[in-house]
């Protein structure tokens, strides 16, 4: 660490300065490796084409780190296969999980700019009320409202049935985006942080607080619109509970791409050790897209994160 | 000594009265103005809302609150020359009376108010906003609404919008007249689904005691139908208690839309027109527009599953223990789940029982490693990409951005494979034969230990959290004054120093926010564990397993098992902790007490 280095005599010092940095160096590669080994072994899995010796091919987790041979039989296999009843299942969930995403992404950035603002920058009765309320509901635990979402969608038939078991994406959508703007606090930093005077010297010109909003604000927060719909495009891609609970075991066509893969590991009826490297695969394809939005859009997301810890 | 807030007095007699006429509730306002009171004896003016919570939620807090308050009000008396019988002693004594026989209450509550009203204090009646005067003010306006208004207005007591009407805003009062008759038919005509009635029958079968009597009656077998479902009943009687909710809204805002139109007519203006109703929906009142969807929205998918839920806990919904256990049929049995926790009566009773302690414990020591591993572990980070003259800064931070981009359900899947007992760590520990036999790390089998699993999430947690705190700090680090440095180095304060006595202090100041709002991040952290470890080792139907949180523990109960009530039941006392944790500390914080400030 970096406190090795305690300049007592001014000529070591360059020397300790050089001591430690390498020191620092070499502790940040070894953590770098840490953290991306599990990364790294997801990919070889994905690309993984071991046979035994009587010619059956391996998709199991297998002990050796770097497999014995490269393929891409594991994504051929992937895009081809039947699961659950299901021809070409994985293509299909992919498009559910981008459609999903898509109008999440709009609903939600859309509530959570709008509640921030208000709570931000309007002055009306019942707005610290409206704070607390929304913090009180958000401390009970998610999972426990779940089950209950699930008999509300089902009671108006958004859980899919029979004749239409797409309603259940809508159903989906709905669960995903209903409560997201009582999520306003990060926004919320944000907005607290354009000045005010800028909103005064507009509304004695006459703007109304719609123009305001549309013609000052929102230009501004540019970086907490891109940060609100990174967050709401990624949720559906990372829920794997939800998704199951909401759409069903049994609706197989409709689940999206998390649930398809986590069954793929742990669901009763098809999962199979020999479906590791399929899943690894599966993983690699929802990976990639995911982590390049997250590098191109990086400075949004740590803006986000540092005005959502500052005010807590 | 200028007192803010005066000291409310109030006489016993009535308050006790007037507790007796409101079934109680009006001794819950008087037991706000006494915490309120005891506060402004202090000078203490930050509102006292959390401490009343506090007080009528967590266990054993009123004890605790009783004894001390007791003494403080004898000691602070006493310090304004007023004779005291309020002492902590008595009021514990009377408080355990209380919970045999509730109606002592009173008795403490009398003291102290006593007390109050012996204090000479001649300040003026503040008129300073409290949670209540909402409510009271509701209550005035209605009656000086009613005499005060036109015969329209009077009229919009009784039939929505005949003021607007009276009064030429036709759309609006039209508007007001429709959801009134919407409402109304929605009530008499109890719309139903799946044979289950909304409506006053959905209110009717809300109050029966034995749900599962309930339904609709059905002539042609002159009993209830037998699709009636206790759930869909409970759900919809909410739905209608909402409804009630709205339409006693509507008809105060019909009122009050007309007595604008009556007072506008006095000074001579002339009542707005529907078009500059819109307008102002754009302009004074656009938080309105933009609060709608989210309250709809919130209400419906937030608000009312949350309630629902909060019902369940105090049914037999698909409880094995209890004779009329089914997914449909159920009924109301008050506290009784609430106590099994701690009786363990029953056979489902006697599981729970056994496991709640362990699992509320571990929840706290998770919790607690959890956060505070990487929060220093991030702050370390950090300070090390953040190093002055190291190279590279960019490709560091990336590689660990990468981790968090990377959904869990991926990464920590990866992880259990790795650790687990085919995967590569295994193997190259029998290759260097340390070990003979794959090691459990993460308790996936029964038999695995279940102090090496918990310490295993842990450690794995760290790889999770790390890099978030890291990318926070980052930020952080970069705002410090550097002239705090500066200052330092002329001191001649080490490198060790400087981070003890200025980096970490102001790291520490800045994020105490989030340290908290972390710390309940991770009583609720779902996917670490459940990913990892699937809440192992030994897990058998309602049993929690090793290294389950109260969270993971509720979704076995609940989705796995199907044991709602029970499953509400640990919902709720998680609720409960991360209540009590985050009311104490956010309400005592900067950034909500000056929150206005900050705009």
């Amino acid at each position: 660490m970096s406190n090795i280095a305690r300049p007592k005599k001014v000529k070591s010092q360059s020397r300790n300065r050089r001591i430690s940095l390498g020191v620092t160096y070499t502790i940040l590669v070894i953590l770098s490796i840490i953290w991306l080994i599990p990364l790294v072994w997801i990919v070889l899995s994905a690309f993984r084409c071991e046979y035994q010796a009587d010619g059956t091919f391996i998709g199991k987790v297998t002990s050796n780190f770097f497999p014995k041979q490269y393929g891409f039989k594991n994504f051929a296999d992937l895009f081809n296969a039947t699961y659950y009843g299901v021809p070409n299942a994985f293509p299909k969930w992919v498009l559910n999980t981008f459609i999903i995403a898509v109008i999440d992404c709009v609903i939600s950035t859309f509530l959570v700019l709008s509640v921030a603002y208000c709570m931000s920058k309007l002055k009306f009765k019942l707005r610290k009320a409206f704070m607390n309320i929304s913090m009180i509901i958000g401390l009970f635990p998610g999972f426990m409202s779940m089950i209950a979402i699930y008999f509300l969608l089902k009671s108006i038939g958004l859980t899919g049935n029979a004749d239409h078991p797409e309603y259940s994406m809508i159903g989906l959508v709905l669960a995903y985006s209903a409560g997201a703007g009582l999520g306003f606090q990060i926004a919320k930093g944000f907005f607290d942080v354009i000045p005010n005077a800028l909103v005064e010297s507009a509304k004695l010109d006459g703007c109304t607080n719609f123009k305001i909003f549309r013609r000052i604000i929102l230009p501004l927060a540019k970086p907490i619109i891109i940060y609100q719909a990174l967050m709401s495009f990624t949720g559906p891609w990372m829920d794997f509970i939800f998704a199951k609970v909401i759409i069903g075991a049994s609706n197989a066509r409709y689940w999206t791409v998390s649930v398809g893969l986590y069954q793929m590991l742990f669901g009763s009826q098809y999962s199979d050790p020999n479906f590791f490297t399929q899943f690894a695969a599966g993983c690699v394809i929802v990976a990639i897209p995911i982590v390049t939005l997250f590098m191109f859009l990086q400075k949004y997301y740590v803006e986000g994160v540092t005005a959502g810890a500052v005010k807590g | 000594m200028a007192n803010k807030d005066p000291i409310n007095k109030r006489r016993v007699g009535i308050c006790v009265l007037l507790s007796f006429v409101t079934l109680g509730i009006y001794a819950f306002y008087w037991l706000y103005l006494l915490v309120k009171n005891v506060r402004s004896l202090k000078n203490d003016t930050r509102s006292c809302i959390g401490e009343m919570l506090c007080l009528i939620l967590v266990p054993i807090y009123p004890i605790y609150w009783w004894y001390t308050r007791g003494n403080d009000v004898k000691r602070l008396l006493e310090e304004r020359d007023c004779q005291a019988s309020s002492t902590g002693s008595l009021f514990l004594v009377l408080l355990l009376l209380s919970s045999f026989i509730p109606l002592v209450i009173f008795i403490p509550m009398g003291i102290m108010q006593g007390d109050f009203n012996s204090l000479p204090t001649a300040v003026s009646k503040s008129h300073k906003a409290n949670f209540f005067s909402p409510i009271g003010k509701f209550f005035r306006n209605i009656g000086k609404m009613f005499t005060g208004g036109s015969v329209g207005t009077k009229l919009s007591y009784f039939i929505f919008g005949a003021g607007n009407i009276y009064h030429k805003q036709y759309i609006k009062g039209g508007i007001f007249l429709l959801l009134q008759i919407a409402i109304i038919l929605f009530m008499v005509l109890c719309p139903s689904i799946n044979g289950t009635p909304y409506g006053y029958k959905a209110l009717a079968n809300l109050s029966l005691k034995n749900l599962s009597k309930g339904g609709e009656f059905d002539p042609a077998t002159g009993g209830m139908t037998t699709g009636s479902d206790c759930k869909l009943m409970i759900l919809f009687g909410f739905v209608t208690i909402a409804v009630i909710v709205i339409f006693v809204i509507l008809w105060y805002k019909n009122i009050q839309s007309s007595y604008k139109a009556d007072m506008d007519k006095k000074i001579g203006k002339k009542p707005t027109t529907f078009k500059e109703d819109l307008q102002s929906l754009l302009d004074q009142k656009f938080h309105i527009t933009m609060l709608t969807p989210t309250c709809i929205a919130a209400l419906v998918f937030t608000v009312l599953p949350t309630i629902f839920m909060i019902a369940l806990a105090f049914t037999t919904y698909n409880d094995p223990d209890m004779n009329d256990a089914g997914t449909t049929l159920f009924h109301w049995n008050g506290v009784q789940n609430f106590a099994r926790v701690f009786t363990g009566e029953g056979s489902l009773g006697f599981e729970i029982k056994n496991r709640f302690l362990p699992v509320l414990g571990w929840t706290f020591i998770w919790a607690i490693f959890a956060t505070l591993t990487c929060y220093f572990g991030g702050i370390i980070l950090a300070l090390l990409i953040n190093k002055k003259g190291l190279k590279g800064k960019k490709i560091f931070r990336t590689i660990f951005i990468m981790t968090i981009a990377v959904p869990q359900f991926i990464s920590l899947l990866a992880v259990r494979n790795i650790l687990g007992e085919f995967g590569p760590v295994n193997k190259m520990l029998m290759d260097f034969g340390w070990t003979n036999h794959a090691i459990g790390f993460l308790g996936l089998n029964p038999a695995d230990s279940e102090i090496l699993a918990k310490v295993m999430v842990i450690v794995v947690n760290m790889w999770v959290g790390i890099p978030y705190t890291m990318l926070m700090t980052t930020g952080i680090l970069m705002n410090i004054p550097a002239d705090l440095y500066e200052a330092g180095r002329v001191d001649g304060a080490s490198t060790t120093k400087m981070f003890f006595k200025i980096t970490l202090p102001y790291v520490i100041f800045i994020t105490t926010p989030y340290l908290i709002s972390s710390f309940v991040g991770n009583i609720n952290s779902f996917n670490t564990i459940y990913l990892l470890t699937g809440g192992g080792p030994t897990h058998t139907g309602y049993q929690a397993g090793g290294t389950d949180l109260l969270v993971t523990w509720l979704y076995k109960v609940t989705i796995d098992q199907g044991a709602y009530n029970t499953g509400a039941v640990i919902g709720i006392f998680t609720f409960l902790i991360t209540a009590t944790i985050t009311l104490i500390t956010y309400r005592r914080s900067k950034a909500y007490n000056e929150e206005d400030t900050f705009q």
